[in-house]
């Protein structure tokens, strides 16, 4: 469908963005790359009465490395940071997921900030922003504040983003020597939305397990943290048997949800399958990083 | 209404839609360039995939006001004087299309990635290709033709 009738504002900085949002509150949707915003519009799915697009704000977009965080600018567009040699470096959980968003042309336009601000608990960034503990800057009429991501996802596309703040940064943490990562997911077809997904990282220091990381996309309304096998994982030696635990562990009381695409059973057991291959994975990577 | 001025295919163009208007309907509408189709108007289908400034993007999820100062390149745009452009012509050989809905998405979409990974082999153009939807070839063909044209662009 066509979209219906809406005001459109397009500020040139951060501060004219948050006056904007002030004076309109919720009654405005932020506009960045467009590619879940817009669609929404099109289904009438979502009824703003004005679109404040941030495209124009050039101070909202690069990605920059400092005291062990890599920063990126909220409208940095996914096929950028998908091309970053920081985020390749520094965030290899990031890298992993990013070429798995959409399609090539959908990263073409789509933003990390976007992304992260939409909050879909199946999408591949807030995965890895709940795994490695990634913290959001939003800047209000009172100035900025920093949310963690464990406080950033309150349900689902729900944020704790107050109507009248905007996105304007997110920061990863560096990862440290001896970290294995991987990302998984299962979906019909090359960047569907998956079926589940998984953010996964290892932490490797003498040959035993010193931290870890389990982060579930589509099996909540919110991307969800494996804490239980997380600490089962810490202090222990890798093996099939602990990784098969931990499988057990992360699935056991989770609830997913079920669709055309696959029962609540069905998906269980893929994210089971998921946990037991990412950590395989995260640590062979981890010993080649060491 | 905006007022902008962008370049498309080449020549500057000038338009005045509506803010909610997308790329697609204003080159459609507005400009006449109808060879962008549009199947889903939401994102799904990649029927109305156009080049803008080199990358290729779904023209109904980005509204018309948001080019701007952008260079579009369309379907109209890959080869003067109805002629066919490299692209375009081994997809001709290998019979890539039947309908014709899903041609100037698919094409325009291949001519980005090919532009970008003029080595792509089968695998990667599968993948490249996966948010472009047809429903009659079953992809086969059409994936034969890009990875023909690859090898005539290298040949060249």
């Amino acid at each position: 469908m066509k979209l219906p009738p809406v005001d459109y504002e397009a500020p040139k900085t951060v501060s004219e963005a948050v006056e904007l949002l002030a004076e309109h509150q919720d009654e405005a949707s932020v506009l960045a790359g467009g590619q879940s915003l817009i669609p929404l519009l099109a289904l009438r799915l979502a009824h703003p009465a004005v679109l404040i697009d941030i495209n124009g704000i050039d101070e909202l977009s690069g990605v920059s490395a400092t005291d062990g965080w890599v920063a990126i600018g909220a409208m940095t567009r996914e096929y950028v940071a998908e091309e970053s040699a920081t985020i390749a470096d520094a965030v290899p959980l990031l890298a992993a997921a990013l070429p798995l968003i959409g399609h090539e042309a959908i990263r073409s336009r789509g933003t990390v900030g976007g992304s992260l601000a939409h909050a879909d608990p199946a999408a591949e960034l807030p995965a890895v922003a709940r795994a490695l503990d990634a913290e959001f800057v939003v800047r209000g009429p009172s100035g900025e504040r920093v949310i963690p991501a464990a406080e950033w996802f309150e349900g689902f596309l729900t944020t704790s983003r107050r109507p009248d703040e905007l996105l304007t940064e997110v920061r990863f943490p560096v990862a440290g020597r001896g970290m294995g990562i991987s990302f998984q997911e299962v979906a019909r077809r090359h960047g569907d939305f998956a079926i589940v997904g998984l953010a996964a990282s290892l932490t490797l220091s003498g040959g035993a397990i010193s931290d870890a990381r389990l982060a579930f996309a589509g099996l909540s309304d919110v991307p969800v943290r494996a804490g239980d096998a997380e600490d089962l994982l810490v202090g222990e030696r890798p093996s099939a048997e602990l990784f098969d635990e931990a499988a057990r562990r992360a699935t056991d009381d989770s609830d997913p949800p079920a669709d055309l695409h696959g029962s609540a059973d069905y998906r269980k057991q893929v994210a089971a399958a998921l946990v037991r291959r990412a950590l395989r994975a995260a640590a062979d990577n981890a010993d080649e990083r060491r | 209404m905006v007022d902008i001025t962008l370049r498309v295919n080449g020549a500057a163009c000038t338009g005045s839609p509506e803010a909610r208007k997308t790329l697609a309907d204003f080159l459609r509408d507005d400009l006449n360039l109808t060879g962008t189709h549009l199947g889903c108007e939401h994102g799904v289908c990649g029927a109305c995939t156009v080049i803008v400034d080199g990358r290729a993007v779904r023209s109904c999820l980005m509204l018309a006001v948001q080019a701007a100062g952008s260079e579009v390149t369309t379907i109209e745009g890959l080869a003067p004087d109805g002629g066919l452009g490299t692209l375009q012509e081994a997809m001709w050989d290998t019979h890539s299309f039947q309908c014709g809905f899903c041609t100037p998405g698919m094409v325009m979409q291949a001519v980005a990635f090919l532009s970008d990974h003029p080595d792509a082999g089968e695998q990667q153009v599968r993948e490249a290709l996966s948010g472009n939807i047809c429903r009659c070839t079953g992809y086969q063909s059409i994936v034969d033709g890009v990875l023909l044209a690859a090898e005539r662009n290298r040949a060249r």
